[in-house]
């Protein structure tokens, strides 16, 4: 069954339902959102804990409380919401194929934001050393057997990376009844939040090791321990340094990613994100195809990944309205000295009113340095940080105007002089 | 507990040995049970390999290795048909990368002909327009065009399946633990109590040395060789298009690169020995190795896809080939022992041999008038057209529910796995007859779905589904 719509929304989490929301209020009357689950709010489903909503709402809600805002205004709005609808495919020219069990459907799209999401690494993923037994699970799914199913995966517990989702998992499975027994990090620094270092580890005296990793996964069948080893400044294990744990689970915090199959599929560059490049309007090389939230990099706060929604949303109101042209000659931005990623990938000057957001995040930490963005040679902007860390996106707001000269855009860190 | 019933033949190991011997003797009017010791079928050796089906140039010329390769490579096509098993005909090309290596190509050549496999040497030119990836520093190589690739875990699954679809039994979850020989059976104590049959083919893998001395003793070994592999997430199609091998040495076929049925890459194995037959861990080293063995070949696969590492171990027979033959001191024990690459591919030549040529002198083989060769066909969904999804979803709306969201596996698929004569008890059983978990996310969300689905069908608490072996449960307890 064939239909058009002016606009497709693809995954009803946060930023999805804020693309909406925006599309929406711009104009845009004919929008579907298709959510594979059979509810909206994605992952805030299972992120039952509070400290959502800061930025955004200036009070902290549960990820449930926070969802459920939006999943108010979509419903006030009467946007369309097709449930348990998965995408198994988005062409080049906007055609949206799905599934559910009310049938199997193909949809044109006038335009696209697609807001599906991350996964989490896996043990596959990390090739963690040893043998693959069962009780080595990510956090992720830890939280959503605990917090959706009503079940505890294991009751003495151990947890490789700093990941915001394991710190939370080992407040949460201590709060239940288990005993976490340390959480590794390959790094020399954390990888969560400060304040979930603080509130899931130091309040229950849980032991955080730094430059340590998980070198040996025991058990057939079922896990029996792991060895843990320091690491050093290459990440190598030192040997001598291992350290044995019994335990019946290893919950992973490895890392985020993407979600980016749909545009991966058809070739759709990407960045170093592993999300699409995309434009200050979040629209992906593809017309009309926008991209937004931990799909396009996986955001430290629910709270900017619906502002990114919002902007997607607003931009694809504007495609549909003829009102966002694309040109040829734009300004590139690329990650210079200590930065992992910029996003947007490029930025069109053609209208040079108003402000750019760039976010990006930083390789590892830092203190007294200066945030430099530079177009070639020429210094647009410095910004001083007492400390910045990988763990924490950046945000800046940068005049259009003062965007001039050959690209690319890059944005560094730069030691503070020594006086 | 006793079994006053006594058994015509039991088979011992459910890997893909015991699959087409249990195939073959379901033709016959016969008595037939395989115990297997895991809690699913083809869960070892058959499960973690390199899922080739060799063109059989390659083993020594009149070995059992080179006859059974060769022949079971003929029969593939056909019995992949009939058991409807992902195969695809890709070809093999042994890749020379150095000069001195083009001579051991001729000679790989004569090896060839002398198994009457057909081959074709090409040049560098020719390899790199076939092979657009492969490193410019190739100098030739030897292309196999019957080489192919199959799927190994319906492959055992699904002639496990019509096996039982034509009266075999199966019992998992059940090892042998001792054998007693009488006069004219075998009396088998398991660890669930005893069984019988009048022949008794050991079929036991890694295994399969320690379960013939149970009989007799024997002046050859069997000796866990371990490899580990990469498994690589769906990428762009075309990083490569056949099987690509290093020169063969004395290790082994060396570490390849291939796509698989389902669109991933294989990157392994390596080769170590090991003491452990039930090793399969895998490290960092090892790994690193195998990477940089592979990129000699393939200079840039993306690595940064990899979804999984696993490890395999080997049935490697002291006698440097395939050990099958009755037992000296009891002619109705028949062995299938050290069976190691090619092993996969001559898995349904074996079956048919060890069933015609030795079974056959023993008991008398009366054929079945309702033998039926075929499996029931499988569904799957997101090979279908977008016509036959809207028509199968139609039907059946379960078809149209994406339990996997990866490897886009439907509840209607999951369902069907579930109600067929082949029993599916773990989630693992589910994840290898479905690819339900198998993407890159792991299982991370679809595990769940699987579990319930699972506790549902076996009719017990979600706490009691397991993973794989017993004691592997997911979960622990329920919350507060």
């Amino acid at each position: 069954m064939m239909a058009t719509r002016d606009l497709v929304i693809i995954g009803g989490g946060s930023a999805g339902m804020a693309a909406a929301i925006s599309a929406y209020d711009e104009g845009v009357k004919d929008i579907v959102i298709l959510e594979r689950s059979p509810y909206l709010g994605g992952i805030l489903n299972q992120c039952i804990h509070n400290g959502f909503g800061l930025q955004y709402f200036k009070e902290e809600l549960t990820g449930p409380e926070f969802l459920t805002r939006f999943v108010v205004e979509v419903q006030k709005r009467g946007i369309e919401v097709k449930l348990n609808a998965n995408v198994t495919a988005i062409s080049k020219d906007k055609t949206v194929t799905y599934v559910s069990p009310e049938g199997a459907g193909v949809i044109e799209a006038k335009s696209i934001v697609l807001a599906t999401g991350c996964y989490e690494r896996s043990a596959g993923s990390i090739g963690i050393p040893g043998e693959r037994p069962s009780g080595v699970i990510t956090a992720g799914q830890a939280q959503l057997y605990l917090n959706e199913y009503g079940y505890l995966v294991g009751k003495k517990v151990f947890i490789l990376g700093s990941g915001d989702i394991g710190l939370i998992m080992a407040r949460r499975m201590t709060l239940e009844g288990a005993q976490v027994l340390g959480v590794a990090e390959l790094m020399p620094y954390s990888n969560g939040l400060n304040r979930n270092i603080q509130q899931c580890l130091i309040d229950f005296g849980i032991p955080l090791y730094l430059s340590h990793t998980v070198t040996k996964v025991i058990g057939k069948g079922k896990l029996e321990a792991i060895e843990i080893s320091q690491v050093d400044g290459s990440l190598k294990p030192i040997p001598g340094t291992e350290k044995r744990f019994d335990v019946d689970t290893l919950l992973l915090s490895v890392g985020l990613v993407p979600n980016n199959d749909l545009l991966d599929k058809i070739g759709v560059p990407i960045s170093p994100t592993r999300g699409s490049k995309v434009n200050e309007h979040m629209e992906t090389e593809l017309d009309g195809v926008f991209s937004c939230g931990n799909v396009l990099h996986v955001h430290d706060l629910v709270d900017y990944v619906v502002e990114e929604g919002h902007q997607a949303g607003k931009s694809a109101a504007a495609y549909l309205q003829g009102r966002l042209p694309r040109h040829e000659d734009v300004l590139y931005t690329q990650a210079g000295n200590g930065v992992g990623y910029v996003v947007p990938a490029c930025i069109d000057l053609h209208n040079a009113d108003g402000k750019v957001a760039i976010k990006f995040r930083v390789r590892r930490p830092a203190k007294e340095v200066y945030v430099e963005y530079r177009i070639g040679e020429t210094l647009i902007k410095r910004m001083y940080k007492p400390a910045i860390i990988p763990s924490e996106m950046e945000i800046v707001s940068l005049d259009k105007a003062s965007l001039q000269g050959e690209g690319p855009l890059t944005v560094s860190l730069v030691a503070k002089e020594v006086k | 507990m006793m079994y006053a019933h006594m058994e015509d033949i039991i088979i011992i190991g459910g890997g893909a040995i015991g699959a087409f011997i249990a195939r073959n003797l379901s033709r016959y009017q016969l008595n037939v049970l395989v115990l297997e010791k895991e809690n699913d079928v083809g869960d070892a050796t058959s499960m973690a390999n390199s899922a080739i089906v060799h063109s059989g140039y390659d083993p020594v010329p009149g070995t059992k290795k080179a006859r059974f390769n060769v022949e079971g490579n003929a029969l593939f096509p056909s019995v992949c048909e009939e058991l409807d098993v992902e195969f695809e005909q890709c070809g093999s090309m042994t890749l020379a990368t150095e000069e001195k290596q083009l001579q051991t190509l001729k000679e790989l050549e004569q090896r060839g002909k002398d198994n009457g496999v057909v081959t074709r040497l090409l040049s560098r030119a020719e390899v790199l327009r076939l092979e657009p990836n492969v490193s410019p520093d190739v100098k030739g190589a030897l292309l196999c065009p019957t080489a192919g690739i199959v799927n190994p875990f319906t492959l055992v699954a699904h002639a496990f399946e019509n096996a039982l679809d034509n009266g075999v039994k199966l019992s998992l979850g059940e090892e042998v633990l001792a054998i007693e020989k009488r006069d004219g059976s075998f009396v088998l104590k398991t660890n669930k109590g005893q069984r019988e049959a009048k022949i008794v083919i050991n079929a036991a893998g890694v295994k399969s040395e320690e379960v013939t001395k149970m009989v007799e003793p024997v002046d050859w070994t069997v000796n866990p060789r371990k490899g580990e592999y990469y498994v690589l997430d769906h990428y762009a199609p075309g990083l490569v298009n056949h099987v690509l091998f290093p020169l063969p040495s004395e290790k082994g076929k060396g570490v390849l690169v291939t796509h698989t049925t389902s669109g991933n890459y294989l990157v392994g194995p390596s080769s170590e020995w090991v003491e452990d037959k039930d090793d399969h861990s895998t490290d960092s080293e090892t790994l690193s190795n195998v990477k940089a063995q592979a990129s000699l070949m393939v200079p840039n696969i993306p690595f940064r896809e990899q979804i999984r590492v696993f490890a395999g171990v080997r049935a490697t027979p002291s006698t440097h080939d395939f050990i099958i033959e009755p037992a000296k001191t009891a002619p109705n024990f028949i062995l299938c022992a050290g069976i190691e690459s090619p092993g996969l591919v001559s898995s349904p030549a074996i079956g048919r041999y060890v069933v015609e040529e030795l079974v056959r002198p023993l008991i008398p083989l009366v054929p079945k008038a309702n033998y039926q060769p075929c499996v029931k066909k499988y569904v799957r969904f997101s090979a279908l057209t977008e016509e036959q999804k809207e028509a199968l979803v139609e039907q059946n709306p379960h078809f149209g529910e994406v339990i996997c969201n990866c490897e886009k596996v439907t509840l209607g698929e999951i369902e069907d796995v579930l109600s067929r004569s082949l029993p599916c008890l773990t989630i693992k059983a589910v994840k290898k007859r479905t690819r339900a978990g198998f993407g890159k996310c792991q299982g991370g969300f679809c595990q769940p779905k699987v579990l319930l689905l699972l506790a549902k069908k076996l009719g017990v608490s979600p706490l009691e589904v397991l993973y794989d072996r017993a004691g592997s449960n997911i979960l622990r307890k329920e919350s507060k």
